[in-house]
């Protein structure tokens, strides 16, 4: 008797070849949002089902997936994905950064910096940085073509307004190419640097709100901000409880009921990475401190 | 007339050989002007080259209306092998065309003939696919753009010979343009429209 078996990667290869087609456009034109034709994947929607079909439509035999969430290899989301690729797919799977040849994240990027032949695919909620600013596609859509990004300005100036600096922390706004304004997903602003002049080649997929755009590798990428409040990151003030790094963005980890907390890296890789070369944090409380970071 | 016998074979492994092919295509669409190889094996009906006929395969179906310039729609070879693996529709109006198939690019008609995009859906162009003399010989093209650091150095024997001029249009009309993959044999070059020409030698 024949077990069933599914197509390499899950997908069938029609429904490839539409997400191939709408990746290449996607990296032709910079951080536009293309449509696609999203599939029901045998996952809910907010568990990733975008960057799962970008990386079963891209995914080899030969590739090394990677798989993160919120920086984590070994969360529940992480663990699933690389486990679906590695029975629908048989490919090999690493927790390794360096080692990855795909990197499939949820909401962070990695702290160890990216090469060139790497993938990296985020899983994107909600693609349209205009959409709680304007909830009509039709007007989104001629406020891309028209460029016209203004009432994203206003959104900063409004927190400038309210709380005396740019109030927004996660999704930050950039603009990639010069040209279009795009939504990093929710990373934290602290990796918004990362994406400019990647090495890398980044892909991103909205499952629920069927797009894909892209960030072809060494592409600008600019946070908006004000000459007058000029892009800042934020991380919290204190070393990584478990490695002593004092420049990786941190979690903060609830020890006790009585308010004791730790601090340590979100990349439980590049945690890892430095305990084994030697490097120790203090493994103790530290008191709750943001600090700008440069 | 042609027998489903005679007919050149698609791919040996469907799923790999497209998967392969593809990565060698947004390979070469991400890092603009670097010359890539499609390690697929695939049969060529006359006139189509290994490079062509591989992209052909991967990226169009019945969804993708195919334009053929005179050389390819000299015979109904390519067309009915087009038809017969991919299932892919071919139409005499190239601005509806998905992707171009250009066998005699020295006379590849005005740019203007072809899909650019709406500027609220620049994605819906067409994609060029030009058989070229040589990618890794000629005269020598210095680019810039995204996906690549600095400069980038293709050699190319091209013709037209004034591609690039011709493609300059893509500034002007960008986010709306035409994207472009040449093809030599097995290797493919991609040329998007956010590709700019710096200076072109000999």
């Amino acid at each position: 008797m024949n077990a069933p078996t599914y197509n390499f990667a899950y997908l069938d290869e029609q429904t490839k070849r539409m997400i191939r087609r709408a990746i290449l456009k996607a990296i032709a034109i910079p951080g536009y949002q293309v449509p696609f034709a999203s599939r029901e994947m045998p996952m809910p929607y907010g568990w990733g089902t975008g960057g799962v079909q970008v990386t079963a439509a891209i995914l080899g035999p030969d590739d090394v997936l990677k798989v993160i969430d919120q920086g984590s290899d070994d969360t529940t989301n992480a663990i699933s994905i690389r486990k679906f690729f590695g029975k629908t797919a048989g490919v090999a799977t690493t927790t390794s950064t360096t080692d990855a040849t795909v990197i499939q994240t949820r909401h962070r990027i990695p702290e160890a910096s990216l090469h060139a032949g790497q993938v990296l695919v985020y899983q994107v909620p909600i693609p349209e940085p205009l959409r709680f600013l304007e909830p009509r596609e039709t007007e989104t859509r001629r406020m891309h073509a028209l460029a016209e990004y203004g009432l994203m300005h206003v959104k900063l100036y409004e927190d400038i307004a309210r709380f005396g600096h740019i109030a927004t922390a996660y999704a930050y706004p950039v603009k990639v190419n010069a040209r279009y304004l795009m939504d990093p997903s929710p990373t934290p602003k602290f990796d918004n640097p990362k994406m400019d002049n990647c090495a890398a080649l980044q892909l991103f997929g909205a499952g629920r709100e069927k797009r894909i755009y892209a960030i072809p590798p060494y592409t600008t990428v600019v946070s908006l901000d004000f000459e007058d409040h000029p892009f800042t990151r934020y991380r919290f003030d204190a070393p990584c409880a478990l490695c002593g790094a004092d420049n990786s963005y941190l979690d903060e980890i609830v020890t006790d009921d009585k308010g004791g907390r730790m601090f340590v890296c979100s990349d439980t890789d590049f945690c890892e990475q430095r305990q084994a070369a030697g490097h120790h944090g203090t493994e103790s409380a530290a008191p709750h401190k943001e600090k700008a970071h440069v | 007339m042609t027998t489903i016998a005679e007919m050149p074979a698609g791919f040996a492994d469907k799923v790999l050989s497209a998967q392969s092919t593809f990565r060698s295509v947004m390979d070469a669409m991400a890092r603009p002007g670097s010359v890539q190889r499609v390690a697929a094996s695939v049969g060529t009906p006359a006139g189509m080259m290994r490079g062509a006929a591989a992209i052909a395969l991967t990226l169009f179906d019945h969804d993708t209306p195919i334009w053929l310039d005179a050389a390819m729609s000299a015979t109904p070879d390519v067309a009915r092998w087009l038809k017969f693996h991919a299932s892919a529709p071919v139409v005499t109006d190239s601005a509806i065309a998905s992707f171009a198939l250009i066998g005699d690019a020295a006379n590849l008609p005005a740019l203007e003939r072809f899909a650019f995009g709406s500027s609220e859906y620049p994605d819906r162009s067409t994609t060029l696919i030009l058989q070229v003399d040589s990618l890794t010989q000629g005269p020598a093209f210095e680019l810039k753009g995204p996906g690549i650091d600095g400069s980038a150095l293709l050699q190319a024997m091209i013709k037209p010979r004034d591609l690039f001029q011709r493609l300059s249009i893509n500034e002007a009309l960008f986010p709306r343009g035409i994207d472009v993959v040449l093809v030599h044999d097995d290797n493919i070059v991609a040329i998007p429209r956010t590709t700019r020409l710096i200076a072109s030698g000999v």
